[in-house]
């Protein structure tokens, strides 16, 4: 016995229909939300939960095998690759709602209503009934109920999709190629290449000679300078980077040859974050 | 007692709402999102319908369009790579060279 069939068979008419309206409240509040968030990533998220509430509904209607092919496939794949592509593009990028071409909002709220009002008249002209008594086909034999339409009756449009998939994967490779227009440099000229830039050396790492090391604290040089080269240019470019005196007390002055006992720095609020950087 | 045309009204709800996002948003990506929620709206139309006459025919043709719409998405989202590597932006506005 399977998931599907507990949910769906063993679930009362009410759990049903309470599943079935918070789901609907769930997946259309989501959907509006994707529509309307300003943030890419957070319509990516929104996306995700409208088809994980669309997954149990695949449940409630007796389709298990489609409801974990909709988590795995369109949640798992389909929505990572959507990320993935959203971290290359650029994730701080908004998208302003703002009408751009005249009279646009108008004209799709207009389709949009006339399109509501078109499937709603044309469905509700059709009357569906309840749903059919069926057999085994949506209790324990679902799996194998798919199985042998798409091997039997759907078997030429099955290898006509491993057709369109192997196209895709070449397609996204061709597409995704970028032609090396400059030839690959030797490591003569990557060594020399180094050497004339006036960075023979690594870049120094954050917070060196600083109060903490995190990744956002700019090392110090030897005169107390903070150095620029040592905060990655993602963190400073966004305007996370601190500066020496702004997360603790300020520098004591050293004398030369003093060393300092464990506790004289004078800042024991944040002595456990100290801990923690070491 | 819900039936499957609940489910169908909540289909064309949720195509509605994604047909509308194709046509107000303009980063290509939430295009693409819109375009991916119309899909699943269908989809759920058509397990709707095959619950509705009791047979599985339904379900594989729903399961076919996951397939495609998995093909779609890897060959759309590597031409937005590319459209975003020689234009820097994924603004579908921005993408106006056959304009003039």
């Amino acid at each position: 016995m399977n998931h599907g069939m507990v949910l769906a068979a063993g679930a009362g008419a009410e759990t049903q229909t309470l599943a079935f309206w918070i789901l609907a409240v769930v997946a259309v509040a989501g959907a509006l939300g994707m529509v309307l968030a300003r943030r890419a990533v957070h319509c990516a998220v929104l996306l995700a939960g409208v088809m994980l509430s669309l997954a149990i509904l695949y449940l409630l209607l007796g389709a298990p095998f489609l409801a974990f092919v909709q988590v795995i496939v369109y949640t798992g794949a389909v929505l990572m690759l959507f990320l993935f592509v959203l971290m290359i593009v650029g994730v701080s990028s908004r998208d302003a709602i703002v009408e751009t071409i005249k009279g646009q909002w108008l004209w799709t709220g207009v389709a949009a209503i006339g399109l509501l009002v078109l499937l709603a008249l044309t469905i509700g002209h059709a009357a569906i009934g309840p749903a059919a008594s069926s057999g085994t086909a949506y209790s324990t034999g679902n799996l194998q109920g798919i199985a042998r339409l798409i091997f039997t009756t759907y078997v030429f449009p099955f290898e006509v999709t491993s057709a369109l998939l192997i196209t895709a994967a070449l397609g996204a490779m061709v597409l995704a190629h970028r032609e090396r227009i400059t030839p690959k440099p030797t490591q003569r000229e990557l060594a020399r290449r180094r050497l004339t830039a006036g960075q023979p050396t690594p870049l120094p790492g954050p917070g060196t000679y600083a109060r903490h090391n995190a990744a956002d604290m700019p090392a110090l040089l030897p005169d107390g300078s903070p150095s620029k080269l040592s905060v990655s240019p993602v963190i400073s470019g966004r305007g996370f980077e601190l500066q020496p005196g702004e997360s603790g007390a300020p520098l004591p002055e050293i004398a030369p040859g003093e060393v300092l006992p464990p506790d004289s720095d004078g800042s024991a609020p944040r002595q456990d974050e100290h801990e923690g950087a070491r | 007692m819900i039936g499957p045309g609940n489910y169908v009204a909540l289909s064309v709800i949720l195509f509605v709402i994604g047909g509308v996002g194709v046509l107000i948003r303009r980063n290509a990506i939430i295009i693409f999102m819109c375009v991916e929620l119309m899909l699943n709206a269908v989809n759920l139309a058509f397990v709707a319908f095959a619950r509705l006459h009791g047979n599985l025919d339904g379900q594989v043709i729903a399961f076919f369009v996951m397939v495609v719409a998995a093909a779609e998405v890897v060959v759309g989202l590597a031409i937005l790579t590319s459209l975003f590597r020689s234009r820097r932006s994924a603004s579908v506005d921005d993408a106006n060279l056959l304009k003039y």
